[in-house]
């Protein structure tokens, strides 16, 4: 009989082999799924894991679902290291959107194209405001911190339904619930011809090396980590948890508000119902398939962004529903948290 | 001929990295209270769950009146008559003694076992009311209540590991009546200690360990102290001086401190009054539970509802002062738990510095300052080497370290800092003898240099070495303090259970 047999210390073999090991599990489970709705197994790997791949405007289009994933996750990593659980990540990322485009709206036909600055400043801005609602309730009146930032995703997303069908809706857009279209100067400049890479990436790839900085080699960052690894460690080291709580949801709602604005007035260029696309909730994956560790969700939101696209492509190509971008990753998260086991744990024989 | 009622030969268990026990051998005869002695990490604990049937051996024998057997798993060990009372009690607070009792016999109904405990109760002189909650019992009781719940099982084997350690020494005295009233009626008693005088005063054999190793067999009644920690260390422990020298300027001065209880099971502390100087030693005793660990988290600012007024650190009035502020006034504390709040059990070594020193931070303006790792490692290896901590470097994580080494090293991180007035719980708690008596040394090198130091222990011993002056602390309140020289076990033990005044009159301290 197989028995779990706790390792005298957790291993570190697994804590990188376990993500993999979950990866590979997906990918059985994958084929199982595509042999059960009749679809040609290899086909549909083919799908998910090489078609995203195959050529330059595929690779960018990787990178563009892949930077909004990033940047949120990164911010999750601060909360998550820091034992505040933000799972509203989607809602900051909404409000981030809509205030980005209250100031994208302004902009003028030929204005300047410096706008875009004011307009990511208001993102981050808008996402931190969301956030600040859960940790004043946290705060003081020690709300549970995971129900607020999640309920704060459907206040958001009535906000949005609200502003797109009322105030903002565009005049002339046949009654459709959406936005008038931003103009050229208030989009996000592009980095390439041929391809919707824009700006953005750099922001996440700034985001990696600066949250590396943060959380190894600061004050600030180490005291966070010290609270969520062992808090009462750091309250004798006199180390404060609501400035940690504040500063992990602040951190996280700006780099999800500053994701929305990124998306809002790049790829998608109008505020429409279709901007809560998931991103919010998927980055908790990214941040947990990538352990924490900024290296680690870079990979990981690749990852996740081939599961976006494949999952696309899968209805395009093979007539399957897209929601399966969605069972990839909750079968990924299901197998990295069953892999994770392997950790602290490991598999003997026993008679 | 009469078979061994228990013998080991030849048990070896070895984990990655560590052997715990190598080739032990034991042999307790019927009736006999074998003492099983040594430091902590050799080996004693790990023997006793080989016996216990929780820890599987990797080789060797294990005979129960002379039957080779096979112990699988600790329900096995009391089927064939072997009990254990754990250091750490497994009780719920918030069920009655009956009820507690009666989850290990579901056989039985309530009122069956209610019976059998206050019989067993009677027979034994151990005085408990089955229908009272766990929760508001003191420690002595909680451990009677394990011990009856262990008779009750009718062991021919009892296994009582550290079973002193939280009791006044009144209680102490009816736990070895008890036992030797057991002993008596031909249980075997096997009793884990590294007080030497108990194992002197109740038992008769005594196997010590070192290593893992058995390094004696002797008769401990026939042994002194000395060749009894020879064989236990390797060494007899230094002796300590400790010379008088006159007083400072007050360094800690508490006045009237009332505190209310943080959570549901704590104490509320009640008047405390206490003025700690430069150059002397504090001690407070007392049976855990009664106000120590409040009272250090209001010392340390780790709770800072102090009242204004009732904490100062010289002329500064720090009642509403956090941890941080109060290091940087020149207090630093060793708290009693090691892992979890005096280091975080994951990080590094040299990380682990960062918790209370801040020699390593460059720039402190910028999101709390820079952390310049090389330094931060040197500073580590440094503190490692000056207080001897046995450790793998100063990546090593904290958990990677035995209980004793975390605690030089805990302590060396706090004494490093120079500080003037110098708080510790539990210097030596689960500390091996070695280890015990260099720290004990850096508490007298402290006080000689002029620091102000306030000692909580639970260890009278300890106390009684090294304060120049000592309180009790009972049921949230502070006793008198009483001079070295005129402190006797007798008078420290009688105010274990707050009897210091003739206001307070019950004989046993409630822990609630």
């Amino acid at each position: 009989m197989l028995k779990l047999e706790a390792r005298p210390q957790p291993s570190s073999f697994w804590s990188y082999g376990s993500p993999i090991l979950a990866l590979l599990c997906t990918v059985v489970i994958g084929v199982i799924l595509f042999v059960m709705l009749g679809k040609d197994p290899v086909r549909g790997l083919q799908i998910f894991f090489w078609e995203p791949l195959k050529s330059g405007y595929a690779l960018g289009e990787l990178v563009v679902k892949a930077t909004p994933l990033l940047l949120i996750a990164l911010g999750l990593a601060v909360c998550f290291r820091s034992n505040v659980w933000n799972i509203g990540a989607e809602g900051q990322y909404l409000l981030g959107a809509i205030a980005a485009s209250g100031v994208a709206l302004l902009a003028e036909k030929n204005g300047s194209t410096l706008i875009v600055i004011p307009i990511l400043l208001a993102g981050v801005l808008g996402g931190m405001v969301w956030a600040a609602v859960t940790a004043v309730l946290r705060d003081k009146f020690h709300a549970n911190e995971i129900l607020v930032s999640l309920m704060l995703v459907y206040v958001a997303v009535q906000l949005l339904s609200f502003l797109v069908s009322g105030p903002w809706k565009d005049p002339l857009g046949f009654n459709f619930p959406q936005s008038k279209t931003f103009e050229a100067a208030a989009r996000i400049p592009r980095l390439f011809t041929g391809s919707r890479v824009n700006i953005g990436v750099l922001f996440a790839l700034a985001g990696v090396a600066g949250l590396w900085v943060f959380l190894f080699r600061t004050r600030s960052g180490f005291s966070l980590q010290v609270g969520g690894l062992a808090p009462a460690a750091a309250r004798y080291a006199g180390f404060s948890s609501r400035r940690a709580l504040w500063t992990a949801l602040l951190i996280s709602g700006g780099a999800a508000g500053l994701a929305g604005a990124l998306e809002v007035a790049g790829p998608i260029g109008q505020l429409t119902p279709y901007v809560p696309a998931g991103y919010g909730f998927a980055a908790i994956i990214v941040a947990f398939v990538g352990r924490l560790h900024p290296v680690g969700m870079v990979l990981s939101s690749i990852l996740m962004s081939m599961f976006y696209i494949g999952g696309e492509m899968a209805q395009s190509r093979l007539g399957l529903t897209k929601s399966l971008t969605g069972v990839f990753q909750g079968l990924l998260l299901f197998s990295l948290l069953a892999c994770d086991t392997l950790v602290n744990y490991r598999l003997r024989w026993r008679k | 001929m009469t078979h061994p009622r228990l013998q080991l030969t030849g048990i070896t268990k070895a984990y990655p990295g560590v052997v715990a026990n190598s080739d032990v051998s034991l042999t307790v005869m019927p009736g006999e209270t074998h003492a099983v002695l040594g430091e902590n990490g050799a080996g004693k604990s790990t023997l006793m769950k080989i016996i216990y049937g929780s820890v599987k051996p990797d080789a060797g024998e294990i005979r129960l009146n002379g039957q080779p057997i096979v112990i699988r798993n600790p329900k096995e060990a009391r089927a064939n008559g072997i009990s254990m009372v754990f250091q750490h009690f497994n009780l719920f607070d918030t069920m009655t003694v009956a009820e507690n009792v009666w989850l290990g016999l579901t056989r039985n109904s309530l009122e069956q076992v209610t019976a059998s405990i206050i019989a067993k109760a009677n027979e034994y002189g151990l005085d408990i009311d089955p229908a009272r909650p766990v929760h508001t019992l003191s420690v002595g009781e909680m451990q009677r209540v394990e011990i009856i719940r262990a008779l009750l099982t009718r062991p021919e084997l009892l296994i009582l590991d550290e079973p002193t350690s939280v009791l006044t020494p009144q209680a102490v005295e009816k736990l070895f009546v008890v036992l030797k009233k057991l002993a008596s009626e031909g249980c075997s008693i096997l009793y884990i200690s590294h007080k030497l005088h108990e194992i002197r005063e109740l038992c008769t054999a005594c196997t010590v360990l070192r290593g893992g190793k058995v390094t004696g067999v002797c008769n401990p009644q026939e042994e002194s102290n000395a060749s009894l920690s020879r064989l236990m260390i390797g060494a007899e422990p230094p002796q300590l001086e400790h010379t008088p020298q006159p007083t400072g300027e007050s360094r800690l001065l508490v006045t009237n401190l009332s505190l209310p209880r943080e959570d549901q099971f704590g104490v509320d502390l009640d008047g405390i009054n206490l003025d700690v100087r430069a150059g002397e030693v504090v001690g407070i005793a007392g049976v855990s539970g009664n106000g120590q660990k409040e009272l250090l988290y209001a010392l340390s600012g780790e709770d800072c509802r102090s009242p204004a007024g009732s904490v100062r650190m010289g002329d500064k009035d720090v009642s509403a002062v956090h941890p941080g502020g109060r290091r940087k006034l020149g207090l630093h504390f060793v708290p009693e738990e090691r892992l979890g709040r005096g280091a975080v059990p994951t990080l590094s070594l040299a990380h682990n510095l960062l918790l209370t020193r801040t020699g390593s931070i460059k720039h402190p303006k910028f999101a709390g300052g820079w952390i310049q790792v090389g330094k931060l490692e040197s500073h580590a290896a440094d503190i490692i080497k000056a207080f001897n901590v046995k450790a793998n470097g100063p990546t090593a994580a904290a958990r990677s370290l035995s209980g004793g080494n975390l605690q030089k090293f805990i302590v060396g991180r706090e004494i490093d800092a120079k500080p003037t007035l110098f708080i510790v719980s539990q210097p030596t708690w689960g500390v091996d003898v070695g280890a015990a008596a260099q720290i004990r040394g850096e508490i007298l090198a402290l006080r000689d240099a002029g620091c102000a130091v306030l000692v909580v222990s639970e260890e009278l011993e300890e106390l009684f070495e090294v304060s120049d002056r000592m309180h009790v602390i009972a049921r949230g309140r502070l006793s008198p303090s009483v001079p070295i020289a005129e402190a006797t076990v007798e008078k420290i033990g009688e105010w274990m259970s707050g009897l210091w005044d003739q206001a307070s009159a019950p004989a046993e301290v409630q822990h609630a």
